[in-house]
């Protein structure tokens, strides 16, 4: 049961990363915070359908992460979900067309290894 | 890292504290907690500590869609991560907590890749034309 919620967990949350960021990108850079500023955007940012859908994605990916939670310790779920680190940085690539060198690879991947260590 | 827009900066450094003290309300209030039925649930998700915890996070959720509106996903992603070598230095510093070589081997793996993923650019896919240009 565990780590069918650490697979939901980490799935739904590369989709969801990679949505918002293909809907962010699609936005274009935010540069005007002002208040009137930051609500149009976000009233433009709310019709899109990857954000809307991302969040959705997100939310799955929130509630599976709190039954986690109830059901297993911080130092479980925390390193098993580090499986997203792999996840969205493939998705980042060939989803977004991001060019993941191998010092950005190599970095993800001392990332991922370290969350492990942490949580054993 | 010189190189790092203060903007970046500033974000990048929302998105890190504003995850580690959320993750850490909620699980301070939902830790060791099993509730039996949907009232328990309810009245779990409504105690102070998880609402405190949820708000930080939609902090953080707000300012990493900011970010990630000029900064590539597979960088922000490893970079953001520092957040739980915090979260552990925390442990050790604020509440006395004992730190294992095996965490330390974690904590340094995860500088050493936060690092790495520094030195590279930002941006790797091209912007698109800024909206009032389309007008």
């Amino acid at each position: 049961m565990s780590w069918l919620l650490v697979t939901l967990v980490s799935l739904t949350a590369s989709l969801g990363d990679a949505l918002q960021t293909l809907g962010m990108k699609l936005h274009g850079e935010i540069h005007d915070f002002r208040p009137a500023a930051l609500g149009n955007a976000f009233r433009r940012l709310i019709r899109s359908w990857h954000l809307g859908l991302s969040l959705v994605l997100l939310a799955i990916s929130f509630g599976a992460f709190l039954a986690l939670l109830s059901i297993a310790d911080l130092s479980f779920a925390v390193p098993a979900t580090a499986l997203e680190y792999v996840s969205t940085t493939l998705l980042a690539q060939y989803l977004l067309g991001e060019k993941v060198n191998w010092r950005r690879w190599a970095g993800a991947g001392l990332v991922a290894c370290g969350v492990v260590l942490l949580g054993l | 890292m010189a190189g790092l827009r203060w903007k970046t900066r500033l974000f990048a450094t929302v998105v890190v504290l504003s995850s580690v003290a959320g993750n850490f309300f909620l699980s301070l209030g939902l830790r060791h907690r099993s509730p039996e039925s949907l009232s328990g649930w309810i009245q779990a998700l409504v105690s102070p500590w998880v609402l405190l915890g949820v708000s930080l996070l939609v902090i953080w959720l707000l300012f990493r869609l900011a970010l990630l509106s000029w900064a590539d996903l597979s960088w922000v992603v490893p970079v953001t991560a520092s957040g739980y070598a915090l979260t552990a230095l925390m442990g050790k510093f604020f509440l006395g907590e004992h730190i294992s070589l095996t965490r330390w081997a974690g904590i340094l793996l995860i500088t050493l890749g936060v690092l790495l993923v520094r030195t590279t650019a930002i941006r790797t896919t091209r912007p698109r034309r800024p909206r009032e240009a389309q007008r």
